[in-house]
């Protein structure tokens, strides 16, 4: 988190200006990814997942842009999702019986427009301080808007919330967007234009300032930039990409209630936006997509799914305050150095005992679990393919000898992983 | 560039091992939406519980049409979106029949999605199972063919409550309290609506909405009720709001009578026994233990015998499942475009005292008899106290289903 | 209407006090280590917890007792080996740290007491009315709750200004460093600082488990509002953090017993008539309504106009 890793350039190799393609490379194959992805996973699930994912991924940049970019620990960003959303259902049930001739594409503007008058309004208030008194005040913001919600039904629909229908509004060339695969695409155009606008702002001076805002407020405001400034105008900017996800959750969902603005979600994308990686432009990416796929498929496999999701946030917020992104981006000089080769025997090394740790530990908590929360349903369990008796001896010995052994022999090879990384990287810098 | 690789190939390898989990189709495969992890967690586990004793039932006959019946269960976090997706993700696995109930968001969600879905996708037939949202948009205003519930909504039991009500002379002033959404101002609103109607010499002293579950001290709320002089409360809070509230009103040694939806609900009885009210509080439902019927109290028994850590049920469960297999047989399929015309206008014994209740066609609400009871120390030849509190329900007083039927405003669109 | 006065004022002291047991604990560790510990209220919940098991087995007053302890124990724990482990990335991550903890913590006392209330009652020592006020009981139990926390008060106000290790931690606090040159273990007065603080939380918790419900959601319920009280308070500041809880219990009651709504205040003028229009939604919103929102609106504004908080001797 000390510098502002961001993507790494791909300009960097070579003498000679690379052509255009290859300047850029990552958001040609960013686009393509996105157009060809509904080619391999065409299932209706598989597209609502992604669509999801692709929202998901709008918002955990947008509050990355707040806790990475500039510091600021917020506790109450659903509340720009969620309002976005509101603006959005209203305009779209709006134009849906007045007949307006605004093609769906163009209603996540609403949530975004929404989202960032809110920014405004609330970053005001918020941005004047920094540090835990911001992040209680966003706690604040965050409890207040959503009682409020509750109260004014009007607006905000009561407990049920306000539902639309997407292909009421005028069609866009022919594409009423009935069918999932054009939604998904609607909003893989949004995320894509979305991605490139946040990576852009971290890339002009403002974003520049905001990291020093970041880093050092004291000597920023030396330098003569308005600390307090820098904070509201990165909120409000927040504000609005969390509005135009919010706006493209409506048009996805085509329901929008006032939950959506509660602790539960602004929870969610702190874990998403850290155990991505806060340090790194596509942390956030990562955060979100693993995020959300741990909602909609872990849940299915263990009901205690929070508890490993609070684990690995523990972890990583303990262990690797860079996130995933930020184990990928340390890999950046061992492969500039041309030394990959020498280091990943040495990861599978300390994969292969990790693994054994974490099924273990599983093996110990699933065992727990179905021996007491789900002990009507009798001690049998089946983990990995493999029956076993919550009332034997059997799990439990195993459990703890796989957990411990492999922990052990973890942290020995991540020992030797780790000498091997710095001697990779000491070698690539003399070479 | 790196770690936008690594993320796509992330996806990749999540995505493909989602599609891995197809299964065989040879089951009748049921899907359960509704919260299995989190804090609505403990009111979705009965209702998962309560469907795969049902399902072993069926099973133990030899399944319906020959099918195995197979509980899926879709943990939802009581989230519309997630429920949604949720849904989505059953419909992929095959399931026609989604089963939820907790929370009028993720019902109100699920039904529009459901009815878009059929639409949007001729041939498919998705049919919505409600056991437990009462909102009453979802049997008038956003009514649709492919929803159905069990449960009476808040305007139906306030019907029956009140006409129960009314036959009370000594009780002469009411206090209204109410949760501050959209369900509590259903409550609160049919409330006053029907008593001013039913009994105009009744005075109703107070009318207090308190925001949902964010009150830790309900003292200031008794202080007031005391001051107003209510000889009766009228509320329909739930959970901890319910609890908090008839605990505060004991310490303060509150004495009126309580008419409630949900005093049944996980934590009221422990706080009615600690507050001492014994047959203060009455609550309006579809059934209870120690009614005395027969098959009702031996298959109730055989589901609290197994699971005994959360020995509740949900008597409309039984009624919504009976009536949804009886239907499949009838059809001769389990395709809801089959068994959904069978189910409209349907006649069922309902499972608390066999009394007979009905599905209406015009809005696909589930009309059956409502019981009134109290909760106090057992009496001789009752079976079943509450969380272990040696207190029970008894039977106050049994409200027919004709008193309990009130028009819709439905417009129903059919296929 | 002096009823009314009377009776809130006393219901507002006796929610105000039992606000301050609750967050005593957490302004402690704030003042001492800078920590906002967001999982405060998720060991109360473990105290409320293991004060239910505890007194089911060996009584009401050995659990007012051991439970704290067990719970201290267990904040050490977390301190030594994981809190003290992020420390050094800033306080951005202890408060993401913490926030994680309420995850596990929550999930944890799912595993072991389920999901449902537990039947965790008053003491039959406690469990008659103290004294009855305009038909209204007041419980022995609330008022014993009460004078905990004006002990707990006082003792915590000795404990810092007048002794040894009182004043070591506030040096500890300014100058690890220094303190820890003069022979002082730091990390140990540290660990044993989130100790005693999360142990007060288990405090409040065995004593507000019984008044209110023992439920694996009591954590999520309660924690915002014990932010509020110690930041409106004064991030740190003890005295604060009690002005702050009475005037929290104070307001809260208050509202309650008023009725007041915009339709009461504008109803029949003409503006009223166009208001109730365009406010359709909040124009019979009576004061009492929204009484449990008014300390976050309460929390917002101190931020504005007051950063330091009530009693505060640094801007947050």
């Amino acid at each position: 988190m000390t510098d502002a890793r961001t993507l790494p350039r791909t300009d960097a190799i070579g003498g000679r200006r690379p052509g255009f393609l290859a300047r850029h490379a990552v958001w040609i194959a960013l686009a393509l990814a996105l157009l060809l992805l509904p080619y391999l996973f065409s299932s209706r699930l598989a597209l609502s997942t992604m669509s999801m994912m692709g929202t998901m991924i709008i918002f955990a940049l947008s509050y990355n842009m707040l806790l990475g970019q500039t510091g600021l620990l917020s506790f109450g960003h659903a509340v720009f999702f969620g309002l976005g959303g509101f603006f959005t259902v209203h305009v779209l049930n709006a134009a849906g019986s007045g007949d307006w001739p605004i093609p769906l594409p163009l209603f996540p503007v609403v949530g975004g427009l929404g989202g960032l008058a809110f920014g405004i309004l609330f970053g005001w208030v918020a941005t004047k301080r920094a540090g835990t008194a911001f992040a209680m005040i966003t706690l604040g913001i965050g409890e207040l808007v959503v009682s409020s919600a509750l109260i004014l039904r009007r607006f905000f629909g009561g407990e049920e919330g306000i539902t639309t229908d997407r292909t009421d509004v005028m069609s866009f060339f022919g594409y009423g967007f009935g069918p999932q695969l054009q939604v998904y695409y609607l909003i893989a155009a949004w995320c894509f234009l979305s991605i490139a606008a946040m990576y852009a702002i971290t890339r002009t001076p403002f974003g520049r300032i905001a990291n020093a805002v970041r880093d050092n407020p004291q000597r920023t405001a030396f330098i003569g930039y308005d600390t307090s400034r820098v904070r509201f105008i990165a909120f409000s900017l927040s504000g609005l990409f969390a509005g135009i996800a919010g706006g493209l959750s409506v048009v996805n969902f085509e329901i929008v209630n006032a939950a959506q603005m509660g602790a539960v979600e602004s929870g969610s994308v702190i874990l998403m936006t850290y155990i991505g990686g806060v340090g790194n432009f596509a942390g956030p990416i990562i955060g979100a997509i693993l995020v959300t796929w741990l909602q909609l498929i872990l849940s299915d496999a263990t009901q205690i799914w929070p508890l490993y999701v609070g684990l690995l946030f523990i972890g990583m917020v303990m262990f690797v305050p860079g996130g995933i992104a930020g184990l990928l981006a340390m890999q950046a000089p061992v492969m500039a150095a041309r030394k990959l080769h020498r280091v990943v025997p040495f990861y599978l090394l300390a994969l292969a005992p990790g693994i054994v740790a974490l099924v273990g530990l599983s093996v110990l908590i699933e065992t727990s679990h179905q021996f007491s929360i789900r002990a009507s349903y009798g001690p049998q369990l089946t983990l990995y393919s493999i029956p076993l008796d919550a009332t034997s001896p059997l799990p439990w010995v195993a459990g703890v000898v796989l957990a411990v052994a492999g922990g052990i022999l973890f942290m020995r090879a991540e020992r030797l992983a780790r000498d091997a990384y710095h001697a990779a990287v000491a070698q690539g810098g003399q070479g | 560039m790196r770690t936008l690789i690594g993320s796509s190939a992330l996806t990749l390898a999540l995505l493909g091992a989602t599609a891995l989990s197809a299964l065989a189709q040879d089951t009748l495969k049921i899907g359960y939406v509704d919260p299995l992890s989190g804090g609505g967690a403990s009111i979705g586990q009965i209702g998962m519980n309560q469907l795969n004793f049902i399902a072993d039932e069926i099973n133990a006959k030899g399944g319906v049409n020959g099918r195995k019946v197979e509980i899926v269960g879709y943990d939802n976090q009581t989230n519309p979106q997630i429920s949604l997706v949720q849904v989505q993700k059953a419909i992929d696995e095959g399931i026609q029949v989604i089963v939820q109930g907790n929370g009028s968001s993720v019902a109100v969600a699920v039904s529009d999605f459901v009815t878009k879905y059929n639409d949007r996708n001729p041939g498919a037939n998705v049919v919505h199972l409600n056991y437990a949202a009462i909102d009453p948009v979802l049997t008038n205003e956003k009514c649709s063919y492919w929803h159905f519930t069990w449960d009476a909504s808040a305007d139906i039991k306030m019907e029956a409550l009140t006409n129960f009500i009314k036959e009370k002379e000594d009780l002469k002033k009411v206090y209204l309290i109410a949760q501050d959404y959209s369900f509590g101002h259903a409550v609160a609103g049919a409330a006053k609506r029907m008593l001013t109607e039913k009994r105009p010499d009744v005075e109703i002293v107070g009318e207090e909405y308190h925001p949902l579950v964010k009150i830790t001290d309900f003292s200031p709320y008794v202080a007031k009720i005391q001051a107003s002089g209510a000889d009766t409360i009228i509320t329909g809070n739930w959970g901890q709001d319910l609890a908090l509230l008839i605990k505060a009103a004991g310490q303060a040694g509150l004495d009126v009578d309580w008419y409630t939806f949900y005093a049944g609900g996980a934590g009221a009885p422990t706080a009615i026994k600690q507050a001492g009210l014994e047959n203060r509080v009455y609550q309006i439902n579809e059934g209870i233990n120690n009614q005395g019927y027969g098959p009702a109290e031996e298959r109730a028994g055989a589901l609290m015998q197994r699971f005994s850590d959360a020995p509740i049920y949900y008597p409309r469960m039984f009624n919504m499942m009976d009536m949804v297999f009886k239907a499949m047989v009838e059809a001769g399929s389990e395709d809801p475009g089959d068994f959904v015309p069978k189910l409209e206008g349907m006649k069922l014994d309902s499972f608390a005292a066999g009394d007979e209740g009905f599905m209406r066609a015009d809005d696909h609400q589930f009309f059956q008899p409502l019981y009134i009871s109290t909760l106090g120390a057992l009496e001789e030849g009752q079976k079943f106290d509450e969380e272990h509190t040696g207190w029970g329900w008894k039977m106050a007083a049994s409200v027919p289903t004709e008193s309990t039927l009130l028009p819709t405003k439905c417009d129903m669109k059919r296929p | 209407m002096l009823e009314i006065i009377f009776v809130s004022t006393l219901n507002g002291v006796l929610y105000g006090m039992l606000l301050f047991l609750m967050a005593s604990g957490l302004t402690v560790i704030f003042s001492m280590m800078g920590v906002l510990n967001l999982a405060h209220a998720s060991f109360y919940m473990l105290g409320a917890f293991f004060g239910f098991e505890i007194s089911r087995r060996l009584g009401f007053w050995p659990a007012l007792v051991l439970a704290p302890v067990v719970v201290g124990l267990i904040g050490m724990a977390v301190e030594r080996y994981g809190l003290r482990r992020v420390h050094r990335h800033g306080h951005v991550a202890e408060l993401l740290f913490t926030f994680g903890l309420t995850f596990v913590i929550k999930e944890v006392v799912e595993m072991i007491w389920g999901k449902l209330p537990v039947d965790y009652r008053v003491p039959s020592g406690l469990d008659f009315a103290a004294f009855t006020l305009f038909s209204g009981n007041y419980p022995a139990f609330k008022l014993f709750g009460l004078l905990i926390s004006v002990g707990i008060f006082i003792g915590l106000l000795m404990a810092v200004r007048h002794t040894r290790v009182g004043l070591i931690v506030q040096a500890a606090l300014s100058h690890p460093g220094m303190v820890g040159m003069l022979g002082h273990n730091v990390d140990r007065i540290f660990m044993l600082v989130f100790g005693v603080g999360v142990g007060l939380a288990a405090v409040a918790g065995v004593i507000a488990g019984p008044i209110l419900v023992t439920q694996s959601n009591m954590a999520g319920l309660l924690g915002p509002i014990l932010f509020v009280v110690v930041v409106v308070g004064g991030l740190g500041s003890l005295g604060g953090a009690l002005a702050a809880s009475l005037l929290i219990g104070l307001v809260q009651t208050f509202a309650v017993a008023f009725n007041v709504s915009l339709a009461d205040l504008f109803g029949g003028t003409a503006a009223g008539a166009i208001l109730s229009v365009w406010l359709a939604d909040i124009w019979r919103v009576t004061v009492a309504q929204i009484a449990p929102i008014l300390p976050y609106l309460l929390l917002v504004m101190i931020l504005i106009f007051r950063p330091r908080g009530l009693m505060g001797t640094r801007d947050t």
